[in-house]
């Protein structure tokens, strides 16, 4: 038997300098009936708690995600490094399910 | 007596408790240019005469939104055959509902394809029925249709619409699923889903010219394995298997009545799209009733809620919260029997039968298809 790391990472989609966004057809939406945020997707509706709706109401399509760690971290008062590598496999696994895109600055 | 009345209860009187669906299925019409051998509409279609209107469905939306459904997928038929296609989806938007178009691209000119735009289509889904125009045409029974869905594409890419590729696979295309797969990606599709027939309907009439071999189906996994390296962060590859080479059945609709519904043409709400197969089985109408208390309280909704009603070998299983016992439609037609476990489960008593006419299907040496077509006078 070969021991297994506990969590395996898949490989980030999005660096630093990048800029994150919702494309057109993706939006965050009140579930008025469930009292919760979602993110809205192609034939996809997604339930948000309430780090993931934090994380995605920073995306004006104009920041990188490196300035919204940073706003992120001076906002919750958390340490920069943790925000990064949540914020960085949150948005990886949206960019693998299209529904967040990536643009270079 | 009167809490009897209102405890929600399954076939065989065990208490159930309804949750909140999150997509809704509207087919707003059976007409359709196509004739795809496979089709999901029954094969007693509706006629447009018993349609609902556009306001009817403008009420429906409400109701549904009211219900907890983010979600609808507006098909038919060929929603484009609808004229007031454009405010039958202005109404959706109107009550806060996320707007799919589900089409076959035939029949929707460029500007009819802009007023849908500005109604507020959130996303467009292009049905595939093959690659290039011998087999796409003679799958749809439709010539011309191949030119006709390469020009919808590049309008829905110029309108800057999101687009999902379905492509629905068969014995007799399963060997072009690579090229499928290439062509979504020049379309600038972000997602493909690639659908394998499911023999319900009209399909289950084609069985000895569409399924696939057993070699197919370990073919098309390897291809669509292969494609997710290669496309992650590019495209989404959605995949439905040939459930008669499984080892454990779909969790059809993730659970009879618990997150999805469908609204047939005239109004009729079903579980799911092929429930009218099962010939006792009684729906209830957005005509006569408001969607959330059918939804809540209908016998059809109600009827396999939960896990009370399931049979054995499902009833001792580990699995059965995690696939349901399987569909239930499947069940009726090949058990002869709704709630039996779906034979195509590798524990029903039914399953060495089922795989043995799944291959000898598979190996018939015809491809010959009988088409879907309304009945003269429809």
């Amino acid at each position: 038997m070969t021991a297994q790391p506990a969590s395996i990472r898949p490989a980030p989609l999005v660096a630093p300098d990048d800029i994150p966004y919702l494309p057109r057809g993706v939006r965050l939406q009140d579930d008025r009936v469930r009292g919760i945020r979602v993110l809205q997707a192609p034939e996809r509706a997604m339930q948000l708690d309430a780090i993931g709706d934090a994380i995605l109401g920073e995306l004006d399509g104009s920041r990188s995600m490196a300035a919204i760690v940073s706003g992120l971290a001076a906002r919750y008062n958390a340490p920069e490094d943790q925000i990064a590598g949540d914020v960085r496999d949150f948005l990886t696994g949206l960019i693998e399910r299209r529904m967040v895109f990536v643009r270079q600055p | 007596m009167k809490d009897q009345q209102h405890q929600p209860r399954d076939l065989d009187g065990n208490p159930v408790t309804p949750g909140l669906p999150m997509a809704m299925l509207a087919e707003v019409t059976h007409r359709c240019p196509l004739a795809c051998p496979y089709c999901s509409n029954p094969v007693e279609l509706t006629r447009a005469a018993q349609e609902l209107t556009a306001d009817d469905w403008g009420r429906v939306f409400r109701q549904a939104a009211d219900l907890g459904v983010l979600q609808v997928h507006i098909s038919g038929g060929e929603p484009g055959a609808r004229r007031d296609l454009a405010q039958i989806v202005a109404h959706a938007r109107d009550a806060g509902l996320y707007v799919n178009l589900i089409t076959s691209g035939i029949g929707i000119t460029r500007e009819r394809l802009e007023e849908l735009d500005r109604a507020g289509v959130d996303h467009v889904q292009l049905s595939l029925q093959g690659i290039r125009p011998d087999m796409a045409d003679r799958i749809s029974g439709h010539p011309g249709s191949w030119d006709k869905k390469m020009h919808f594409a590049e309008w829905v890419k110029d309108i800057g619409f999101p687009l999902t590729i379905n492509a629905v696979v068969h014995r007799q295309n399963l060997e072009r699923l690579p090229d499928m797969i290439d062509l979504a990606e020049t379309l600038g599709a972000r997602r493909i889903e690639v659908a394998t027939v499911q023999f319900h309907g009209w399909a289950d009439l084609n069985r000895k010219a569409l399924m696939p071999t057993r070699e197919q189906a370990a073919f098309a996994r390897q291809v669509v394995n292969d494609a997710r390296v290669r496309l992650r962060g590019r495209m989404v590859i959605d995949y439905v298997p040939a459930d008669h080479h499984a080892v454990f059945p779909k969790a059809c609709m993730g659970g009879w009545g618990s997150t999805g519904l469908n609204v047939a043409p005239d109004g009729t709400v079903l579980p799911c799209h092929a429930a009218q197969s099962i010939p006792w089985m009684r729906f209830e109408n957005v005509r006569d009733r408001d969607l959330g208390e059918i939804w809540q309280n209908s016998d059809s909704f109600n009827a396999f809620r939960g896990t009370g009603w399931m049979p054995e070998p499902c009833q001792s299983c580990d699995r059965k919260t995690i696939d349901f016992g399987g569909c239930r439609c499947q069940a009726m037609a090949l058990a002869g029997d709704a709630r039996a476990t779906d034979p195509v489960c590798s524990l029903s008593p039914l399953h060495a039968q089922v795989v043995a006419r799944a291959e000898a299907d598979a190996g018939a040496d015809t491809a010959n298809l009988i088409y879907r077509r309304m009945r003269k006078g429809d």
